[in-house]
């Protein structure tokens, strides 16, 4: 293949990314140019139109052209098509629920762009280095979204913890990243398994593991690196925090999972009860029990929702990071993405609510502002119910589907229930959750609004994007074939 | 048909929620309908039942394919066991509409949640895959929730949190034994019938009996997991209740009968003796803490415990005689303790404002509304189990099932059915009969009791005649079942 043809086929790979990049600049030069002297409810609407637009023909585009290659840095597989077009979709639902809270609309739109096709790469790409590189553009959007918010203390405060814990944590990745290389010779994924065959190189490769996985872990908010997340999820503006919750998570699990398959796939060790053997498993384990615990123990003490969400957050990483133990990598990734995926749309339409509620009450989310939600504005809050139900894993909401997909993925894991202990600790966190969903649900629905509240009044857009969001959380949850299907039919042919 | 049982249920709460707020006139209205709808769909489909050649065994409603990935089915059936209940459903449900006919706050969700909870208890009688029947299970959870929450009475909030989390610890464990046991069995399949075929291990039924046995075991108020029992009894509004007690507490019976106890018949083996101390236990404790409650409630929601710890003595004895008795009791002690709640919570408290026996006293309620006094004394008959009712003839065949299976128990047994005997007549004369010498004049006057009470009495009391003296109406469709294959590994000896 000569240079031509080579960079051809590159561009014709990358022509989604290239799409959203260019909806960007897009975005911004509109804003600049044509929309400055307009108010800001309008900008808002171009700018989040332009978005969907640019988003949904990338999604299109996506459909029409299946690619299914691996050409140097890059792998994309159906599955990576998927989760590109669940990534975008998702973006466009933060897009559509964007309200305002600040006069650069355009550099916010940019952004948004900008950490979506950071996702994108990073879910494509089969080498570390494109992976640290695209893990990148998407932290430093999203930090600069989080601080988006400039004349709130509280979003600077929130920007600053999150930008330093993740740089932290991209320092100690690209350090385990270094021993790799170093260790293999090789940044692609595929080629280093067969290096790590080598038993010579033990202590320095766990240090490599632990230091890689690290980085990962601070994305999804897994315990003990998830300190970020309950200041960043109150302090963010809305819609970031949303897109945090919710597409940052999709993409970050899918490419932890290649990179403990792919590149890691020799070294899994094992997690079973009374067998332990070093590798991945083991330090996976540990990550989603600490998760589950402090998650769930934590989140009983919230009287913020957004923090007692961001808590959640961090129980549900800990269910999610689970469904790792399965048995092949079509049980993992069906359990995982679906997990993911549902997760997601949920979160997303959970802050969407919270972010109705603030407006009517000078931007407090504390517990008590959401009583008597029910008077104030039924149909949202038969929506956050469905939400938080599905949360709590009560079916026939997809929230419970994924539990017990999962779970049932985890212990299908091993021989004679080795890795029961794992899900007994699961279902035991996950029994203590219900209190805390129960504790917002006794806000809205029973508790009494207080006197001289008004209703509470969403604007048609969000409303309609909150209830679309809603119904797919029970449509998915009593049809899960529905999803299923798609990832089954991207998964025959192998996942990364 | 049976299935529209459910449908309608559901269908019918989705109804109800749409209907304006400001007309509880409709909302009642629509709520008997749905629930005469439902009832008649249950007659006629257990009459349909009864006379196809089917009958007695297990006959299918519907049984496709639903989630490929757990190759779960939607399957609907119906045995005589589910019969039973299927029925008891319909009739409690009418009852309790009847009895809460005053409900003037938020009627429309009232209801609406009323008729989830009843779909959601049809639901689990007729599913016979595992994974549909927990989810059946976990649907009737929440509208407990707000149904006490929101319209019951003292210390509701704490009841229904109580309640709530039992429930979920509960299926929790459900959850988790159900899992192990899809992944050991290998079957690749939830279905009850095909599950039952598998010969799991003795080590493990051992625990998974347990497991998924005390899980289920919770609801139906097995000492010492009864706690909730009477809080959440207290707390409720009169229809919850009355479903409480009346059908609730038998989908826990049911689900230790129908999975726990057909799936790991080794288990059961292993922890029958145990299992029915706790049952005497739960028939002794509850009837002496009845006897010594000042609260009216009280009385009857510990009375509830020990009427159900006959159910599980029933389950334990393994004879065809004592399970038939125990399916007996389900049905009897679901329509006689829907009545006394009637009674305690709608006749009497609504009208009086005050359960303490110590203040009734004085009210000698037999002059002042004497249809509530004679009714509670016909309601207090069957509860004692005196021949006639149906109580009698539950009771009856329990105790000979246990004479068979465990002589001393049933002498126990004898000892509760006494102080049985004594907290009935206790309340009775207190709260009815006192006659007391120096009455205080009522400050108002009471409403007289309305029609719709007196439907709902009647109906009520007819049932438990109708069962008193022509039992072979049920046990012909119990019996049969109890002999049919999927019951044949628990019944040793199979005579009636």
């Amino acid at each position: 293949m000569n240079f031509v043809n080579l960079h051809s086929e590159w561009l014709r790979l990358l022509t989604p990314e290239l799409i959203v990049v260019i909806t960007a600049l897009v975005a911004l030069l509109a804003d600049t140019v044509c929309l400055r002297q307009q108010c800001d409810c309008i900008r808002i609407k171009a700018g989040s139109i332009i978005v969907s637009l640019g988003c949904l023909i990338a999604v299109a585009w996506l459909s029409l052209y299946p690619a299914n290659v691996h050409l140097q840095m890059l792998s994309i597989t159906p599955t990576v098509a998927f989760i590109k077009q669940v990534v975008l979709g998702l973006a466009i639902f933060t897009a559509l629920v964007t309200t305002r809270f600040t006069k650069h609309i355009g550099e916010y739109f940019a952004l948004l762009l900008l950490a979506v096709v950071g996702l994108m790469l990073l879910v494509s790409s089969k080498n570390l280095l494109l992976i640290f590189v695209s893990l990148e553009l998407l932290s430093v959007s999203l930090y600069a979204m989080a601080a988006f918010e400039k004349t709130s203390l509280a979003s600077s405060e929130a920007s600053l913890k999150y930008f330093l814990f993740g740089a932290m944590a991209a320092a100690f990745t690209l350090f385990g990243m270094s021993l790799i290389y170093g260790i293999t010779g090789t940044l692609d994924l595929g080629d280093m398994t067969a290096k790590f065959k080598d038993q010579s190189i033990e202590p320095v490769f766990y240090v490599a593991l632990v230091m890689t996985l690290v980085g990962f872990a601070f994305k999804l908010a897994a315990a003990p690196f998830h300190l970020w997340a309950p200041d960043a999820y109150q302090g963010a503006p809305t819609p970031v925090a949303a897109f945090i919750a919710s597409g940052s998570k999709v993409g970050s699990f899918f490419v932890i999972a290649r990179i403990l398959f792919e590149g890691f796939g020799g070294r899994t060790g094992s997690a079973a009860w009374g067998n332990f053997l070093p590798g991945w498993m083991p330090f996976i384990a540990v990550l989603a029990v600490l998760s589950m615990i402090v998650g769930n123990v934590a989140a009983l003490l919230q009287t913020n929702v957004r923090r007692l969400l961001a808590y959640s957050a961090v129980a549900h990483a800990g269910y999610a990071l689970l469904a790792l133990f399965g048995k092949n990598q079509a049980a993992t990734t069906s359990a995982l993405l679906y997990y993911v995926i549902t997760y997601a749309i949920t979160v997303l339409g959970a802050f969407t609510v919270i972010s109705v509620v603030e407006q009517g009450n000078k931007h407090h989310s504390d517990l008590s502002n959401f009583a008597g939600l029910s008077h104030r504005a039924p149909v949202l809050s038969i929506c956050m119910g469905i939400f938080m139900l599905s949360l709590a894993g009560i079916p026939p909401l997809s929230g419970f589907f994924g539990k017990f997909y999962v779970f049932t993925t985890t212990i299908g894991g091993s021989e004679n229930l080795r890795l029961l202990w794992l899900v007994v600790v699961a279902i035991c966190a996950s029994a203590v959750s219900f209190y805390y969903y129960l504790q917002v649900l006794k806000q809205i629905f029973v508790n009494q609004a207080p006197e001289q509240s008004a209703p509470i009044e969403a604007s048609p857009v969000t409303q309609a994007a909150i209830v679309v969001l809603a119904i797919l959380v029970v449509l998915l949850g009593c049809l899960p074939n529905l999803l299923l299907g798609q990832l089954e039919s991207a998964t025959v042919t192998p996942v990364f | 048909m049976l299935a529209w049982t459910i449908y309608i249920s559901f269908i019918g709460a989705a109804l109800l929620m749409l209907l304006p707020a400001n007309k509880p006139g409709l909302s009642r209205g629509g709520a008997l309908l749905a629930a005469l709808a439902g009832l008649c769909v249950a007659i006629a489909g257990v009459l349909q039942y009864h006379g196809s050649p089917a009958a007695g065994g297990l006959a299918d409603i519907i049984n496709i394919p639903w989630i490929n990935a757990l190759h779960v089915h939607y399957h609907l059936a119906v045995d005589g066991v589910s019969a039973v209940l299927v029925l008891l459903t319909g009739i409690a449900a009418v009852a309790g509409i009847l009895f809460s006919w005053n409900i003037e706050k938020r009627t429309n969700e009232f209801f609406a949640l009323y008729m989830a909870l009843i779909g959601g208890v049809y639901g689990v009688f007729l599913s016979f895959d595992l994974f549909l029947l927990f989810v059946f299970y976990e649907i009737a959870i929440v509208p407990k929730y707000f149904l006490i929450a929101i319209w019951g009475s003292t210390r509701r909030e704490y009841g229904a949190m109580k309640l709530a989390l039992y429930s979920f610890v509960g299926s929790a464990m459900v959850m988790l034994g159900l899992i192990a046991a899809y992944v050991v069995s290998k079957s690749s399949s939830f279905d009850l019938v095909t599950l039952s075929q598998y010969p799991f291990p003795p080590s493990f039924q051992n625990w998974a009996f347990l497991l998924v046995f005390i899980g289920f075991a919770i609801l139906a108020g097995l000492w010492p997991f009864h706690t909730w029992a009477p809080t959440g009894h207290v707390a409720a509004p009169t229809a919850a209740s009355m479903l409480l007690a009346g059908v609730v507490m038998k989908l826990g019976a049911y689900g230790a009968l129908r999975v726990a106890m057909i799936l790991f018949p080794a288990g059961l083996h292993t922890w029958q003796t145990p299992i029915a101390i706790l049952a005497v236990i739960g028939i002794i404790y509850g009837a002496m803490v009845a006897l010594v409650q000042r609260d009216f409630k009280f009385v009857i929601g510990y009375s509830s415990v020990s009427h159900m710890g006959f159910v599980l003595l029933g389950f334990m004895t393994l004879t065809t005689v004592g399970l038939s008795g125990a399916v007996l009791q389900m049905f009897s002690h679901g329509i006689v303790a829907g009545l006394l709640f009637a009674v305690v919570g709608r006749m009497v408290y609504d009208r009086t404002h005050t359960r303490d026996l110590n203040e009734l006293q004085p009210m000698n309620l037999n002059k002042v509304i004497p249809f509530a006094a004679t009714t509670f004394v016909i309601a207090g008959a069957a509860s004692m189990g005196l021949p006639g009712f149906s109580g009698f003839v539950a009771e009856f065949q329990i105790v000979k099932g246990a004479w068979q299976a465990f002589p001393i128990f049933a002498l126990l047994t004898g000892v509760g059915i006494l102080i049985g005997v004594a907290y009935t007549l206790r309340v009775l004369i207190k709260a009815f009969y006192s006659d007391d010498k120096n009455p205080q004049p009522l400050a108002h006057p009471l409403p007289p009791i309305t029609l719709p009470e007196k439907i709902g009495a009647v109906l009520l009391l007819t049932c438990t005649f109708v069962i008193g003296i022509y039992p072979r109406l049920l046990i012909d469709l119990i019996v049969p079942t109890l002999n049919s294959p999927l019951f044949a590994p628990l019944v040793k000896g199979g005579v009636s």
